[in-house]
């Protein structure tokens, strides 16, 4: 109803609002409970069949000496992927997103209420396999960790831009299978720089671990600090032995 | 497909800033390099409203485009993807428009 006269017009209501202020609101909350428990959150995004779920199996058995690693897994469906986490030797919770193709703050923030990583922690997102949507939720993460592999081709950086700008770290997994694949590095390389300058991949290989000290160094280097001086904690900056494995 | 989720978002806030009052026909700002389509919107926006105040609405979407700075020459230029590269050659470049994902207003009755 008109605001002026009561007559039966039509109003304009100007909003000017982010259409996904909500998500980025609840993203910021995620991000402020992740600061004041110094815990490195890291969401990891690539497409089906990546090497994801390999890559974080890895990862756990090498980061768990350090400090509590957790992992929140998306999948459309299926609890398999927390099932292998879980047996690699970190705590998992599976999100099942049935038709939606991404993770939201909204799911982070209630995998968190259900998971309760301490102070100190390494948690893993592994967001739903897709290369577009997750692009574009913020989920309050302190890091964005794209894996692409050398199967899926050169170019992916120039059709999927999006995914790729809003990467930190680019992770170029199965390396161990370049002798068998024709497909050009250098125009990978150039694909993912032209899309975010500065971006360089790093190689890997989840299965047969090339390069993954590399990985395991950029995630300590991003761990916050969360001891006062001289004050003793366990926590990724933690010498390993410092606290009992975590086993979930 | 996350233009559903996009859509349902656009529901919710519109539904909340706008209470009962029945919502004739909202106006989206849609950059070009939002990483959005237009179209899997309006594909989605009906099916997002249905059974809410803003079931019917119009949708209106404008499109701006994207443009860009280089942060070497500091010239400014229109992109029509995120493959960023200046005139001059540069791919130090700043992208300054056509991002926007935004509800800019709404009509009620």
């Amino acid at each position: 109803m008109c605001g002026t006269c009561g007559c039966a017009a039509p109003t304009t209501i100007a909003l000017e609002q982010r259409v996904l202020e909500k998500n980025d609101l609840l993203a910021e909350r995620n991000r402020e409970w992740f600061a004041r428990r110094h815990i490195l959150a890291v969401n990891l995004m690539s497409s089906p069949g990546s090497g994801k779920t390999t890559l974080l199996e890895r990862t756990v058995r090498a980061m768990a000496e350090r400090a509590p690693v957790f992992v929140i897994e998306g999948d459309q469906a299926t609890g398999l992927d927390s099932g292998r986490i879980r047996a690699a030797g970190a705590r998992a919770l599976q999100i099942n997103t049935g038709a939606g193709c991404h993770l939201d703050a909204a799911m982070v923030a209630r995998g968190l209420r259900e998971l309760d990583p301490p102070e100190g922690s390494l948690l893993f997102v592994e967001n739903v396999g897709n290369l577009v949507c997750p692009a574009l939720f913020d989920l309050g993460e302190s890091a964005r960790v794209v894996v692409a592999s050398v199967t899926e081709g050169a170019d992916k950086p120039l059709k999927y831009p999006h995914m790729f700008r809003c990467a930190d770290l680019l992770l170029l997994n199965k390396v161990d299978l370049l002798p068998h694949l024709d497909v050009d590095l250098a125009a990978f390389e150039r694909a993912a720089a032209s899309v975010r300058p500065g971006l360089v991949p790093l190689p890997v290989s989840a299965t047969r671990g090339d390069g993954l000290e590399s990985w395991y160094g950029w995630l300590r280097a991003r761990a916050p600090r969360s001891s006062a001086p001289g004050e003793v904690r366990g926590g990724l900056l933690a010498q390993p032995g410092m606290r009992a494995v975590h086993r979930g | 497909m996350h233009e559903l989720a996009i859509a349902e978002s656009i529901v919710e806030t519109v539904g909340g800033r706008c209470g009962d009052a029945r919502v004739t026909r909202v106006l989206l700002s849609v950059g070009k390099l939002s990483g959005v389509v237009p179209d899997a919107i309006r594909f989605c926006f009906d099916l997002a409203a249905a059974g809410t105040p803003v079931a019917g609405a119009r949708l209106d979407i404008e499109e701006p485009d994207g443009w860009a700075r280089c942060r070497s020459c500091g010239g400014e230029f229109g992109v029509d993807d995120l493959i960023l590269l200046c005139p001059c050659g540069s791919a130090d470049v700043e992208v300054r428009g056509g991002e926007s994902l935004t509800i800019r207003s709404v009509e009620v009755t």
